[in-house]
Protein backbone atom coordinates (compact mmCIF):
# COMPACT_ATOMS: atom_id res chain seq x y z
CA UNK A 1 0.00 0.00 0.00
CA UNK A 2 1.21 3.46 -0.84
CA UNK A 3 1.46 6.55 1.35
CA UNK A 4 0.40 8.80 -1.55
CA UNK A 5 -3.35 9.02 -0.75
CA UNK A 6 -2.62 9.98 2.85
CA UNK A 7 -0.04 12.60 1.90
CA UNK A 8 -2.52 14.08 -0.57
CA UNK A 9 -5.26 14.00 2.07
CA UNK A 10 -2.96 15.77 4.54
CA UNK A 11 -2.14 18.43 1.95
CA UNK A 12 -5.84 19.05 1.29
CA UNK A 13 -6.65 19.04 5.01
CA UNK A 14 -3.83 21.50 5.66
CA UNK A 15 -5.26 24.26 3.48
CA UNK A 16 -8.88 23.39 4.24
CA UNK A 17 -8.30 23.87 7.97
CA UNK A 18 -7.61 27.55 7.21
CA UNK A 19 -10.12 27.85 4.35
CA UNK A 20 -10.91 31.48 5.01
CA UNK A 21 -7.29 32.46 4.49
CA UNK A 22 -6.52 30.01 1.68
CA UNK A 23 -9.74 30.02 -0.33
CA UNK A 24 -12.09 32.87 0.59
CA UNK A 25 -9.46 35.62 0.92
CA UNK A 26 -8.02 35.18 -2.62
CA UNK A 27 -11.55 35.10 -4.06
CA UNK A 28 -12.33 38.42 -2.35
CA UNK A 29 -9.05 39.91 -3.64
CA UNK A 30 -9.92 38.89 -7.22
CA UNK A 31 -13.39 40.40 -6.84
CA UNK A 32 -11.83 43.69 -5.74
CA UNK A 33 -9.58 43.67 -8.83
CA UNK A 34 -12.62 43.09 -11.00
CA UNK A 35 -14.59 45.83 -9.29
CA UNK A 36 -11.84 48.43 -9.52
CA UNK A 37 -10.54 47.66 -13.02
CA UNK A 38 -13.97 47.27 -14.53
CA UNK A 39 -15.11 50.53 -12.96
CA UNK A 40 -12.01 52.42 -14.10
CA UNK A 41 -11.55 50.95 -17.56
CA UNK A 42 -14.81 49.41 -18.74
CA UNK A 43 -15.76 52.40 -20.89
CA UNK A 44 -12.25 52.97 -22.26
CA UNK A 45 -10.99 49.56 -23.30
CA UNK A 46 -12.32 46.95 -25.65
CA UNK A 47 -9.92 44.12 -26.39
CA UNK A 48 -11.96 41.73 -28.55
CA UNK A 49 -14.89 42.88 -30.66
CA UNK A 50 -18.22 42.16 -29.03
CA UNK A 51 -16.66 41.28 -25.66
CA UNK A 52 -16.93 43.76 -22.81
CA UNK A 53 -13.81 44.60 -20.80
CA UNK A 54 -15.39 43.08 -17.67
CA UNK A 55 -15.97 39.81 -19.53
CA UNK A 56 -12.41 39.97 -20.89
CA UNK A 57 -11.06 40.36 -17.35
CA UNK A 58 -12.89 37.31 -15.97
CA UNK A 59 -10.72 34.46 -17.37
CA UNK A 60 -7.53 36.42 -16.64
CA UNK A 61 -8.48 36.96 -13.01
CA UNK A 62 -9.67 33.38 -12.61
CA UNK A 63 -6.41 32.04 -14.01
CA UNK A 64 -4.24 34.50 -12.06
CA UNK A 65 -5.88 33.46 -8.78
CA UNK A 66 -5.61 29.81 -9.71
CA UNK A 67 -1.90 30.10 -10.50
CA UNK A 68 -0.97 32.16 -7.45
CA UNK A 69 -2.80 29.80 -5.10
CA UNK A 70 -1.39 26.67 -6.70
CA UNK A 71 2.09 28.11 -6.13
CA UNK A 72 1.26 29.24 -2.59
CA UNK A 73 -0.08 25.83 -1.60
CA UNK A 74 2.94 23.64 -2.27
CA UNK A 75 5.54 26.28 -1.46
CA UNK A 76 4.05 27.33 1.89
CA UNK A 77 3.36 23.76 2.93
CA UNK A 78 6.96 22.74 2.30
CA UNK A 79 8.63 25.78 3.84
CA UNK A 80 6.47 25.49 6.97
CA UNK A 81 7.24 21.81 7.29
CA UNK A 82 10.95 22.44 6.81
CA UNK A 83 11.11 25.28 9.30
CA UNK A 84 9.01 23.59 11.98
CA UNK A 85 10.82 20.30 11.37
CA UNK A 86 7.70 18.22 10.76
CA UNK A 87 8.90 17.39 7.22
CA UNK A 88 10.63 14.49 8.97
CA UNK A 89 7.27 12.70 9.29
CA UNK A 90 7.01 12.59 5.50
CA UNK A 91 10.66 11.68 4.98
CA UNK A 92 10.73 8.72 7.39
CA UNK A 93 7.97 6.59 5.81
CA UNK A 94 8.44 4.59 2.59
CA UNK A 95 7.03 7.33 0.33
CA UNK A 96 8.87 7.48 -3.00
CA UNK A 97 10.05 10.78 -4.46
CA UNK A 98 7.48 10.42 -7.24
CA UNK A 99 4.61 9.91 -4.77
CA UNK A 100 5.90 12.91 -2.83
CA UNK A 101 5.84 15.03 -6.00
CA UNK A 102 2.43 13.78 -7.05
CA UNK A 103 0.80 14.46 -3.66
CA UNK A 104 2.09 18.05 -3.40
CA UNK A 105 1.25 18.64 -7.08
CA UNK A 106 -2.34 17.36 -6.77
CA UNK A 107 -2.84 19.34 -3.55
CA UNK A 108 -1.75 22.51 -5.34
CA UNK A 109 -3.89 21.88 -8.41
CA UNK A 110 -6.88 21.17 -6.19
CA UNK A 111 -6.55 24.40 -4.23
CA UNK A 112 -5.78 26.42 -7.39
CA UNK A 113 -8.84 25.06 -9.20
CA UNK A 114 -11.00 25.54 -6.12
CA UNK A 115 -10.02 29.21 -5.81
CA UNK A 116 -10.31 29.69 -9.61
CA UNK A 117 -13.79 28.18 -9.60
CA UNK A 118 -14.74 30.40 -6.66
CA UNK A 119 -13.52 33.50 -8.48
CA UNK A 120 -15.42 32.47 -11.63
CA UNK A 121 -18.63 31.97 -9.66
CA UNK A 122 -18.11 35.37 -8.03
CA UNK A 123 -17.68 37.08 -11.41
CA UNK A 124 -21.09 35.83 -12.52
CA UNK A 125 -22.50 38.75 -10.55
CA UNK A 126 -20.63 41.15 -12.86
CA UNK A 127 -20.62 39.42 -16.26
CA UNK A 128 -22.77 36.77 -17.92
CA UNK A 129 -21.27 33.26 -18.07
CA UNK A 130 -19.38 32.58 -21.27
CA UNK A 131 -17.58 29.31 -21.96
CA UNK A 132 -17.44 28.57 -25.66
CA UNK A 133 -14.79 25.80 -25.38
CA UNK A 134 -14.93 24.57 -21.75
CA UNK A 135 -12.58 21.67 -22.39
CA UNK A 136 -9.79 24.06 -23.45
CA UNK A 137 -10.34 26.07 -20.28
CA UNK A 138 -10.23 22.92 -18.15
CA UNK A 139 -7.01 21.73 -19.80
CA UNK A 140 -5.29 25.08 -19.24
CA UNK A 141 -6.62 25.30 -15.67
CA UNK A 142 -5.13 21.91 -14.80
CA UNK A 143 -1.91 22.61 -16.68
CA UNK A 144 -1.56 26.03 -15.03
CA UNK A 145 -2.20 24.60 -11.58
CA UNK A 146 0.32 21.84 -12.29
CA UNK A 147 2.98 24.22 -13.59
CA UNK A 148 2.76 26.67 -10.70
CA UNK A 149 2.27 23.86 -8.18
CA UNK A 150 5.51 22.31 -9.43
CA UNK A 151 7.25 25.67 -9.26
CA UNK A 152 5.95 25.94 -5.68
CA UNK A 153 7.50 22.59 -4.78
CA UNK A 154 10.83 23.71 -6.26
CA UNK A 155 10.65 27.04 -4.39
CA UNK A 156 9.61 25.33 -1.16
CA UNK A 157 12.51 22.89 -1.35
CA UNK A 158 15.04 25.52 -2.38
CA UNK A 159 14.05 28.15 0.21
CA UNK A 160 15.56 27.85 3.65
CA UNK A 161 13.62 30.70 5.21
CA UNK A 162 10.41 32.62 4.60
CA UNK A 163 12.38 35.60 3.21
CA UNK A 164 13.71 33.54 0.34
CA UNK A 165 10.28 32.21 -0.50
CA UNK A 166 8.83 35.73 -0.36
CA UNK A 167 11.55 36.89 -2.78
CA UNK A 168 10.67 34.02 -5.13
CA UNK A 169 7.01 35.00 -4.91
CA UNK A 170 7.53 38.77 -5.29
CA UNK A 171 10.24 38.79 -7.95
CA UNK A 172 9.25 35.79 -10.06
CA UNK A 173 5.65 34.71 -9.56
CA UNK A 174 4.03 38.15 -9.25
CA UNK A 175 5.71 39.69 -12.34
CA UNK A 176 5.04 36.53 -14.35
CA UNK A 177 1.34 36.57 -13.49
CA UNK A 178 0.76 40.33 -13.65
CA UNK A 179 2.69 40.83 -16.91
CA UNK A 180 0.92 38.06 -18.74
CA UNK A 181 -2.13 39.72 -20.25
CA UNK A 182 -4.50 39.36 -17.32
CA UNK A 183 -5.65 42.96 -17.67
CA UNK A 184 -4.86 43.61 -21.37
CA UNK A 185 -4.10 41.98 -24.69
CA UNK A 186 -0.38 41.83 -25.40
CA UNK A 187 -1.14 43.25 -28.86
CA UNK A 188 -1.76 46.56 -27.14
CA UNK A 189 1.81 46.62 -25.79
CA UNK A 190 4.84 48.39 -27.37
CA UNK A 191 6.83 45.98 -29.53
CA UNK A 192 9.58 45.43 -26.93
CA UNK A 193 7.13 44.38 -24.19
CA UNK A 194 5.14 42.41 -26.72
CA UNK A 195 8.31 40.41 -27.49
CA UNK A 196 9.12 40.02 -23.78
CA UNK A 197 5.60 38.77 -23.04
CA UNK A 198 6.01 35.98 -25.56
CA UNK A 199 8.76 34.52 -23.37
CA UNK A 200 6.42 34.43 -20.38
CA UNK A 201 4.87 30.96 -20.05
CA UNK A 202 2.07 32.37 -17.88
CA UNK A 203 0.94 34.47 -20.86
CA UNK A 204 0.26 31.24 -22.81
CA UNK A 205 -1.64 29.76 -19.87
CA UNK A 206 -3.92 32.79 -19.59
CA UNK A 207 -4.30 33.22 -23.33
CA UNK A 208 -5.20 29.54 -23.81
CA UNK A 209 -7.57 29.66 -20.84
CA UNK A 210 -9.23 32.76 -22.29
CA UNK A 211 -9.65 30.98 -25.64
CA UNK A 212 -11.86 28.47 -23.82
CA UNK A 213 -14.12 31.36 -22.74
CA UNK A 214 -14.42 33.37 -25.95
CA UNK A 215 -12.99 31.27 -28.76
CA UNK A 216 -10.64 34.22 -29.32
CA UNK A 217 -7.05 34.63 -28.17
CA UNK A 218 -3.79 36.49 -28.89
CA UNK A 219 -2.03 33.33 -30.12
CA UNK A 220 -3.26 29.91 -31.23
CA UNK A 221 -4.37 27.71 -28.32
CA UNK A 222 -2.35 24.87 -29.82
CA UNK A 223 0.81 26.98 -29.51
CA UNK A 224 -0.19 27.91 -25.95
CA UNK A 225 -0.72 24.25 -25.11
CA UNK A 226 2.66 23.31 -26.56
CA UNK A 227 4.55 26.06 -24.70
CA UNK A 228 2.77 25.49 -21.38
CA UNK A 229 3.04 21.72 -21.73
CA UNK A 230 6.76 21.89 -22.49
CA UNK A 231 7.34 24.18 -19.50
CA UNK A 232 5.38 21.83 -17.24
CA UNK A 233 7.37 18.79 -18.37
CA UNK A 234 10.69 20.65 -18.01
CA UNK A 235 9.86 21.98 -14.51
CA UNK A 236 8.54 18.58 -13.44
CA UNK A 237 11.79 16.98 -14.59
CA UNK A 238 13.81 19.49 -12.54
CA UNK A 239 11.56 18.98 -9.52
CA UNK A 240 11.69 15.18 -9.73
CA UNK A 241 15.47 15.28 -10.05
CA UNK A 242 15.69 17.47 -6.93
CA UNK A 243 13.46 15.06 -5.02
CA UNK A 244 15.22 11.96 -6.27
CA UNK A 245 18.57 13.37 -5.13
CA UNK A 246 17.07 14.57 -1.85
CA UNK A 247 18.21 18.14 -2.61
CA UNK A 248 17.94 20.18 0.64
CA UNK A 249 15.67 17.48 2.11
CA UNK A 250 18.01 14.56 2.74
CA UNK A 251 21.65 15.45 3.51
CA UNK B 1 21.11 -17.74 10.70
CA UNK B 2 18.82 -14.89 11.80
CA UNK B 3 19.44 -11.63 10.08
CA UNK B 4 20.68 -8.73 12.23
CA UNK B 5 18.08 -6.12 13.18
CA UNK B 6 20.59 -3.46 12.31
CA UNK B 7 23.88 -3.75 10.52
CA UNK B 8 26.27 -1.02 9.45
CA UNK B 9 29.57 -1.57 7.71
CA UNK B 10 32.31 0.93 6.99
CA UNK B 11 30.00 3.91 7.30
CA UNK B 12 31.57 7.28 6.50
CA UNK B 13 29.99 10.70 6.38
CA UNK B 14 31.48 14.15 5.97
CA UNK B 15 29.79 17.53 6.31
CA UNK B 16 32.32 19.83 4.65
CA UNK B 17 35.49 19.61 6.72
CA UNK B 18 33.75 17.78 9.56
CA UNK B 19 34.25 14.01 9.43
CA UNK B 20 31.02 13.08 11.26
CA UNK B 21 31.37 9.30 10.93
CA UNK B 22 34.65 7.47 10.41
CA UNK B 23 34.40 3.91 9.23
CA UNK B 24 31.67 2.91 11.67
CA UNK B 25 30.68 -0.78 11.75
CA UNK B 26 28.34 -2.49 14.17
CA UNK B 27 25.57 -5.04 14.37
CA UNK B 28 22.54 -5.23 16.64
CA UNK B 29 20.77 -8.57 16.93
CA UNK B 30 17.01 -8.93 16.78
CA UNK B 31 15.37 -8.44 20.17
CA UNK B 32 18.33 -6.57 21.70
CA UNK B 33 18.05 -3.45 23.83
CA UNK B 34 21.06 -1.49 22.62
CA UNK B 35 22.46 1.91 23.61
CA UNK B 36 24.39 4.30 21.45
CA UNK B 37 26.23 6.71 23.73
CA UNK B 38 28.58 9.58 23.18
CA UNK B 39 29.07 13.26 23.90
CA UNK B 40 27.42 15.93 21.74
CA UNK B 41 28.87 15.89 18.25
CA UNK B 42 30.00 12.26 18.52
CA UNK B 43 27.96 11.25 15.45
CA UNK B 44 25.00 9.47 17.07
CA UNK B 45 22.33 11.51 15.31
CA UNK B 46 24.20 11.30 12.00
CA UNK B 47 24.28 7.52 12.31
CA UNK B 48 20.56 7.43 13.13
CA UNK B 49 19.80 9.79 10.23
CA UNK B 50 21.61 7.45 7.84
CA UNK B 51 19.67 4.46 9.15
CA UNK B 52 16.42 6.41 8.77
CA UNK B 53 17.28 7.55 5.23
CA UNK B 54 17.38 11.22 6.24
CA UNK B 55 21.08 11.45 5.44
CA UNK B 56 23.05 9.61 2.79
CA UNK B 57 26.36 8.02 3.72
CA UNK B 58 29.44 8.91 1.64
CA UNK B 59 30.66 5.32 1.89
CA UNK B 60 29.63 2.09 3.54
CA UNK B 61 26.33 0.34 3.90
CA UNK B 62 23.50 0.30 6.43
CA UNK B 63 20.82 -2.38 6.64
CA UNK B 64 17.64 -2.76 8.66
CA UNK B 65 16.62 -6.43 9.02
CA UNK B 66 18.83 -7.17 6.01
CA UNK B 67 17.35 -4.44 3.79
CA UNK B 68 19.70 -1.76 2.51
CA UNK B 69 18.45 1.68 3.59
CA UNK B 70 19.32 3.11 0.17
CA UNK B 71 18.61 0.44 -2.44
CA UNK B 72 15.68 -1.20 -0.62
CA UNK B 73 14.54 1.89 1.24
CA UNK B 74 10.82 1.12 1.16
CA UNK B 75 11.20 -2.17 3.02
CA UNK B 76 13.91 -0.79 5.34
CA UNK B 77 11.70 2.15 6.35
CA UNK B 78 8.68 -0.09 6.88
CA UNK B 79 10.72 -2.08 9.41
CA UNK B 80 12.07 0.92 11.27
CA UNK B 81 10.44 3.37 13.69
CA UNK B 82 12.38 6.48 14.66
CA UNK B 83 11.67 8.88 17.50
CA UNK B 84 13.51 12.02 16.41
CA UNK B 85 15.34 14.22 18.87
CA UNK B 86 13.69 17.47 17.75
CA UNK B 87 10.23 18.16 19.12
CA UNK B 88 8.39 18.54 15.81
CA UNK B 89 4.62 18.44 15.20
CA UNK B 90 2.02 19.46 12.67
CA UNK B 91 0.07 22.41 14.11
CA UNK B 92 -2.98 21.73 11.92
CA UNK B 93 -3.69 18.30 13.38
CA UNK B 94 -5.06 16.72 16.53
CA UNK B 95 -3.17 13.89 18.25
CA UNK B 96 -5.41 11.21 16.71
CA UNK B 97 -5.17 12.76 13.24
CA UNK B 98 -1.39 12.93 13.61
CA UNK B 99 -1.29 9.19 14.28
CA UNK B 100 -3.83 8.29 11.60
CA UNK B 101 -1.93 10.30 9.01
CA UNK B 102 1.43 8.86 10.05
CA UNK B 103 -0.10 5.40 9.79
CA UNK B 104 -1.44 6.22 6.33
CA UNK B 105 2.03 7.26 5.17
CA UNK B 106 2.98 3.62 5.77
CA UNK B 107 -0.03 2.48 3.75
CA UNK B 108 -2.01 1.48 6.88
CA UNK B 109 -5.35 3.20 6.59
CA UNK B 110 -7.44 1.09 8.98
CA UNK B 111 -5.20 1.01 12.00
CA UNK B 112 -7.64 2.27 14.66
CA UNK B 113 -7.25 -0.62 17.10
CA UNK B 114 -3.46 -0.26 17.34
CA UNK B 115 -3.68 3.55 17.44
CA UNK B 116 -6.10 3.31 20.38
CA UNK B 117 -3.73 0.91 22.11
CA UNK B 118 -0.69 3.16 21.78
CA UNK B 119 -2.74 6.18 22.86
CA UNK B 120 -3.67 4.28 25.99
CA UNK B 121 -0.22 2.86 26.64
CA UNK B 122 1.35 6.30 26.37
CA UNK B 123 -1.34 7.99 28.47
CA UNK B 124 -2.58 10.05 25.55
CA UNK B 125 -6.20 8.91 25.35
CA UNK B 126 -7.47 12.05 27.10
CA UNK B 127 -5.60 14.19 24.61
CA UNK B 128 -6.56 12.24 21.49
CA UNK B 129 -8.77 15.01 20.14
CA UNK B 130 -6.62 17.93 21.31
CA UNK B 131 -4.72 19.99 18.79
CA UNK B 132 -0.99 19.33 18.88
CA UNK B 133 -0.34 22.99 19.70
CA UNK B 134 -2.28 22.64 22.97
CA UNK B 135 0.00 19.90 24.34
CA UNK B 136 2.83 20.34 26.82
CA UNK B 137 6.40 19.47 25.78
CA UNK B 138 6.22 16.10 27.55
CA UNK B 139 2.93 15.23 25.83
CA UNK B 140 4.35 16.20 22.45
CA UNK B 141 7.28 13.88 23.17
CA UNK B 142 4.81 11.05 23.85
CA UNK B 143 3.13 11.71 20.49
CA UNK B 144 6.55 11.48 18.80
CA UNK B 145 7.00 8.05 20.37
CA UNK B 146 3.50 7.04 19.29
CA UNK B 147 4.21 8.17 15.72
CA UNK B 148 7.31 6.00 15.58
CA UNK B 149 5.28 2.96 16.72
CA UNK B 150 2.22 3.48 14.58
CA UNK B 151 3.30 0.94 11.91
CA UNK B 152 4.48 -1.65 14.49
CA UNK B 153 8.11 -1.62 13.37
CA UNK B 154 10.30 -4.50 14.59
CA UNK B 155 13.25 -2.09 15.01
CA UNK B 156 12.77 1.09 17.02
CA UNK B 157 15.33 3.88 17.37
CA UNK B 158 14.84 6.43 20.12
CA UNK B 159 17.05 9.49 19.80
CA UNK B 160 17.13 11.01 23.29
CA UNK B 161 13.45 10.32 23.97
CA UNK B 162 13.58 11.52 27.58
CA UNK B 163 15.32 14.85 27.00
CA UNK B 164 13.39 17.46 28.97
CA UNK B 165 10.80 14.97 30.14
CA UNK B 166 9.52 14.68 33.72
CA UNK B 167 10.23 11.66 35.92
CA UNK B 168 6.71 10.25 35.72
CA UNK B 169 6.67 10.20 31.93
CA UNK B 170 10.21 8.84 31.84
CA UNK B 171 9.20 5.90 33.98
CA UNK B 172 5.98 5.14 32.10
CA UNK B 173 7.80 5.51 28.78
CA UNK B 174 10.50 3.02 29.77
CA UNK B 175 7.90 0.63 31.09
CA UNK B 176 6.21 0.70 27.70
CA UNK B 177 9.48 0.42 25.76
CA UNK B 178 10.56 -2.51 27.96
CA UNK B 179 7.26 -4.21 27.16
CA UNK B 180 7.86 -3.67 23.45
CA UNK B 181 11.32 -5.18 23.86
CA UNK B 182 9.86 -8.20 25.69
CA UNK B 183 7.42 -8.57 22.78
CA UNK B 184 10.39 -8.96 20.46
CA UNK B 185 11.05 -5.42 19.21
CA UNK B 186 14.67 -4.39 18.87
CA UNK B 187 15.32 -1.12 20.69
CA UNK B 188 18.21 1.22 19.93
CA UNK B 189 18.52 4.12 22.28
CA UNK B 190 20.62 7.24 22.54
CA UNK B 191 20.53 9.17 25.78
CA UNK B 192 22.58 11.48 27.93
CA UNK B 193 21.05 9.88 31.04
CA UNK B 194 23.59 7.09 31.42
CA UNK B 195 21.77 5.45 34.31
CA UNK B 196 18.90 4.79 31.86
CA UNK B 197 21.23 3.04 29.44
CA UNK B 198 22.85 1.09 32.29
CA UNK B 199 19.57 -0.23 33.63
CA UNK B 200 17.86 -0.88 30.27
CA UNK B 201 20.44 -1.91 27.69
CA UNK B 202 22.15 -5.25 27.24
CA UNK B 203 24.87 -3.86 24.98
CA UNK B 204 26.39 -0.45 24.53
CA UNK B 205 28.38 1.27 21.80
CA UNK B 206 30.23 4.47 22.65
CA UNK B 207 31.01 6.96 19.94
CA UNK B 208 33.56 9.73 20.05
CA UNK B 209 34.32 12.10 17.17
CA UNK B 210 32.60 9.81 14.69
CA UNK B 211 34.34 6.60 15.78
CA UNK B 212 33.24 3.67 17.90
CA UNK B 213 35.54 3.68 20.93
CA UNK B 214 33.79 0.95 22.94
CA UNK B 215 31.35 -1.78 22.01
CA UNK B 216 30.50 -4.46 24.55
CA UNK B 217 27.90 -5.94 26.85
CA UNK B 218 26.89 -3.51 29.59
CA UNK B 219 28.02 -5.97 32.28
CA UNK B 220 31.48 -6.29 30.68
CA UNK B 221 31.84 -2.54 30.42
CA UNK B 222 30.91 -2.13 34.08
CA UNK B 223 33.45 -4.78 35.08
CA UNK B 224 36.11 -3.08 33.00
CA UNK B 225 35.91 -0.11 35.37
CA UNK B 226 37.76 -2.29 37.89
CA UNK B 227 38.20 -0.09 40.90
CA UNK B 228 35.79 0.53 43.74
CA UNK B 229 34.96 4.05 44.79
CA UNK B 230 35.22 4.90 48.48
CA UNK B 231 33.82 8.17 49.74
CA UNK B 232 34.44 9.44 53.25
CA UNK B 233 33.25 12.50 55.17
CA UNK B 234 35.41 13.42 58.16
CA UNK B 235 34.91 15.69 61.14
CA UNK B 236 37.70 17.93 59.82
CA UNK B 237 38.82 19.52 56.55
CA UNK B 238 42.32 18.01 56.37
CA UNK B 239 42.76 14.67 54.57
CA UNK B 240 45.02 12.32 56.59
CA UNK B 241 48.63 12.73 55.40
CA UNK B 242 48.97 9.05 54.44
CA UNK B 243 46.05 9.37 52.00
CA UNK B 244 46.73 12.81 50.55
CA UNK B 245 48.50 11.54 47.43
CA UNK B 246 45.56 9.32 46.39
CA UNK B 247 42.57 11.26 47.64
CA UNK B 248 40.28 13.40 45.48
CA UNK B 249 38.60 16.25 47.32
CA UNK B 250 34.86 16.00 46.65
CA UNK B 251 33.61 18.79 48.87
CA UNK B 252 33.92 20.29 52.32
CA UNK B 253 35.36 17.52 54.56
CA UNK B 254 34.60 14.95 51.82
CA UNK B 255 37.13 13.02 49.82
CA UNK B 256 37.14 9.96 47.57
CA UNK B 257 39.57 7.14 46.83
CA UNK B 258 39.83 4.43 44.17
CA UNK B 259 40.37 0.97 45.65
CA UNK B 260 41.44 -2.18 43.82
CA UNK B 261 39.29 -4.36 46.11
CA UNK B 262 37.27 -4.31 49.32
CA UNK B 263 40.35 -5.57 51.21
CA UNK B 264 41.96 -2.15 50.71
CA UNK B 265 39.41 -0.46 52.97
CA UNK B 266 41.15 -1.41 56.22
CA UNK B 267 44.45 0.46 55.51
CA UNK B 268 42.38 3.57 54.69
CA UNK B 269 40.47 3.33 57.98
CA UNK B 270 43.77 2.80 59.79
CA UNK B 271 45.19 5.97 58.22
CA UNK B 272 42.11 7.91 59.38
CA UNK B 273 42.43 6.55 62.92
CA UNK B 274 46.13 7.34 62.95
CA UNK B 275 45.39 10.95 62.02
CA UNK B 276 42.98 11.15 65.00
CA UNK B 277 40.04 11.94 62.72
CA UNK B 278 36.50 10.70 63.07
CA UNK B 279 34.42 9.36 60.15
CA UNK B 280 30.98 10.99 59.90
CA UNK B 281 29.84 9.20 56.75
CA UNK B 282 31.25 6.52 54.49
CA UNK B 283 30.12 4.82 51.27
CA UNK B 284 31.57 2.23 48.95
CA UNK B 285 30.27 1.69 45.46
CA UNK B 286 31.14 -0.09 42.24
CA UNK B 287 31.81 2.16 39.23
CA UNK B 288 28.67 3.00 37.29
CA UNK B 289 28.30 3.57 33.58
CA UNK B 290 28.97 7.26 33.98
CA UNK B 291 32.39 6.49 35.54
CA UNK B 292 33.17 4.05 32.71
CA UNK B 293 31.96 6.55 30.10
CA UNK B 294 34.20 9.29 31.50
CA UNK B 295 37.17 6.88 31.68
CA UNK B 296 36.70 5.76 28.07
CA UNK B 297 36.21 9.28 26.75
CA UNK B 298 39.33 10.48 28.58
CA UNK B 299 41.38 7.48 27.50
CA UNK B 300 40.56 7.60 23.77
Amino acid sequence: MSGFPTLLYKELLRFWRVWFQTVVAPIITAMLYLLIFSHALANHVQVYPGISYVSFLVPGLVMMSLLQNAFANSSSSLIQSKITGNIVFVLLPPISWFEFYLAYLCGSVFRGVMVGAGVWLGTLAFAPPQLSHPLWSLVFALLGGGLLGTLGIIAGIWSEKFDQLAAFQNFIIMPLTFLSGVFYSIHSLPSFWFAVSRFNPVFYLIDGFRYGFFGASDVSPILSLLVAGTCFVALSAVCLLMLQRGYKLRH
Amino acid sequence: MTVAALSVRGLNKRFGSLHALKDVSLEVAQGEFFALLGPNGAGKTTLISILAGLTRADAGEARIMGHCVQRDYRQARRLLGVVPQELAFDPFLTVRETLQIQSGYFGLRHNHVWIDEILEQLGLQDKANSNMRALSGGMKRRVLVAQALVHKPPVIILDEPTAGVDVELRQSLWQFIRQLNRDGHTIILTTHYLEEAESLCERIAMLKLGQIVALDRTSNLLRSGGELHLEIRLDRAEVPVALQARARILGERRFGLHLASAADIEPVLAAVREAGARIEDISLRHPDLEDIFVQIMERT
